[in-house]
């Protein structure tokens, strides 16, 4: 490796971090989170069978997964503003990850929701709960473990996904690395630069995935084995 | 106390009750026996309002309604003073034991939650599972889950419970301990409804005997009388059957 190449890799680094760490990753955690909260809505009032709202979410589910993210992106942030309505970069960003991703988890939220047995809800009923407390009291609850995996790797999609936020100008980690690549015109050692970088994100992702999927899963409904092993925790009381 | 009449109901073409009338009086424990697919579980289900009869009456005490035709408002109204049993359970596996037994009081009935928690205890220790309060349903047996499903079933004082093959799902060494938690609600004057295979049961602790057949009530009689000597041929043939396999 030449000189020239270990000196730009020391320099450019931190310069394609800091955008990585202030703008990549805020981008990813507000959209995810907002896009939990479509999800949720979209999962519930299919299962509810709320009508109206059911097809509203199935003809947004469709429309949301069938047509491609970058266009999503290019229709709020280029062609709303032929209607009046101009946003910035980033929150137009953040709206188009949010709706998206909401389309996505929402039938991940419904299948897990789906997967809890029957019997848990009949018994909730039976005890006295409404419809809504046995949603938020113990549906959602075990629901929520087995939707933990797939939401993950939907988080993990996502922080990847971010980088065509740079096609609206969004400057964030990838955008940061173009600027550099087209300065320094070492386009193979930028784009590996950005590409470990975004690694490294997903690693930690990874790892904090497995570490709290340990913490939560002996409450799960089929947990027989790792519950048998936490007997000792129970004992202790 | 409780009573229904006329219930029919049918999935599609088969016709699972055929018109059943059925009563509890209070403090009675009633068994309800019969064949698999004889509409045991349907007939339960239906009291209790999982499944909605196709017609039929419910009188409740001061309650009156009619089975198709209720609001589920009125559903709430009957289950709050009903308690039931699963045959797989059902206890909810987020919850301990003791939250289990507290969810009806606290969430559905408003309860104060120091006097529900102390409650809950009460039951469990009636259950004899006050050791096992802190654990979850999936670091439980069979018979241990059952018995804290029974806490749960009984924690609002109800006027009626309702047992759908309580033993059913477990090992044969776990039915006795499940068994004699039932024994024991009954000594107590609680008003029971249990549709069992346990034929030793029925007959030692059931007051009444019902027994189904084809989506019909066949025979009801004492449980004496039932197993010293049962009315109908299809009932006698029955006994034959499963007495003689046990
Ligand atoms: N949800 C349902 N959908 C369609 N058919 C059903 C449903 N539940 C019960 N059935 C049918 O109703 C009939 C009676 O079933 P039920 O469970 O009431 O019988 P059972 O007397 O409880 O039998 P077992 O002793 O095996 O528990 C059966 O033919 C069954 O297939
Ligand atoms: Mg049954």
């Amino acid at each position: 490796m030449s000189e020239r190449v270990v000196e730009i890799i020391s320099q450019s680094f931190f310069q394609i971090l800091i955008p990585g760490i202030q703008v990549t990753i805020p981008l990813t955690i507000i959209s995810f989170a907002l896009g939990l909260l479509i999800a949720l809505f979209l999962a519930l009032v299919q299962i509810a069978n709320v009508p109206v709202l059911k097809q509203f979410a199935l003809v947004y589910i469709w429309f949301f997964r069938g047509t491609p993210l970058l266009v999503q992106l290019f229709i709020v942030f280029f062609g709303l503003p032929s209607l009046g309505v101009v946003l910035d970069a980033f929150p137009a960003a953040v709206i188009t990850f949010a709706l998206n991703s909401g389309a996505y988890n929402a039938e991940t939220l419904r299948s897990a929701i789906l997967a809890v047995p029957k019997g848990q809800t009949e018994a909730a009923e039976l005890v006295g709960l409404t419809y809504g407390q046995t949603m938020r009291r113990i549906i959602l609850p075990q629901a929520f473990p087995i939707a933990f995996p797939p939401l993950f790797n939907s988080l993990i999609g996502m922080v990847k996904d971010t980088s065509l936020a740079s096609s609206i100008t969004v400057i964030e980690l990838f955008t940061k690395a173009q600027q550099i690549a087209a300065r320094t015109f070492e386009p193979f050692v930028l784009y590996l630069e950005a590409a470990a970088i975004y690694l490294i994100f997903c690693t930690v992702l990874t790892l904090l995935q497995k570490w709290l999927e340990k913490k939560m899963v002996y409450r799960t409904p089929e947990s027989k084995l790792t519950a048998s092993e936490n007997k000792g925790a129970g004992e202790e009381k | 106390m409780l009573e229904v009449k006329n219930v029919y109901k049918s999935f599609g073409n088969n016709h699972v009750l055929k018109g059943i009338d059925f009563k509890v009086d209070k403090g009675e424990v009633v068994a309800v026996l019969g064949p698999s697919g004889s509409g045991k579980t349907t007939l339960l289900r239906c009291i209790s309002f999982l499944e909605r009869a196709d017609s039929g009456t419910i009188d409740f005490d001061e309650f009156h309604y009619d089975m198709a035709d209720i609001s589920k408002k009125e559903i709430h109204t009957l289950r709050m003073q009903m308690g039931f049993v699963f045959q797989n359970f059902n206890l909810f596996a987020n919850k301990t034991a003791l939250a289990n037994v507290m969810e009806g009081l606290v969430t559905a009935r408003h309860v104060p939650k120091a006097e529900a928690q102390k409650r809950a205890h009460e039951m469990l220790t009636k259950v004899g599972m006050e050791d096992r309060a802190d654990y979850y349903p999936a670091q439980l047996s069979g018979g241990q889950q059952q018995r804290v499903a029974i806490a749960r079933a009984i924690a609002s004082g109800p006027r009626v419970v309702l047992f759908d093959e309580p033993t059913s799902a477990l090992d044969p060494e776990l039915t006795g301990e499940v068994l004699a938690v039932m024994r024991n609600l009954a000594e107590e004057g609680t008003t029971m409804v249990v549709v069992t295979h346990e034929m030793k049961f029925a007959e030692n602790v059931a007051n009444r005997v019902v027994f189904m057949e084809g989506g019909n009530i066949v025979e009801e009689n004492t449980a004496k009388e039932f197993f010293r000597n049962p009315q109908k041929e299809r009932a006698r043939q029955f006994l034959q059957k499963t007495i003689g396999e046990a």
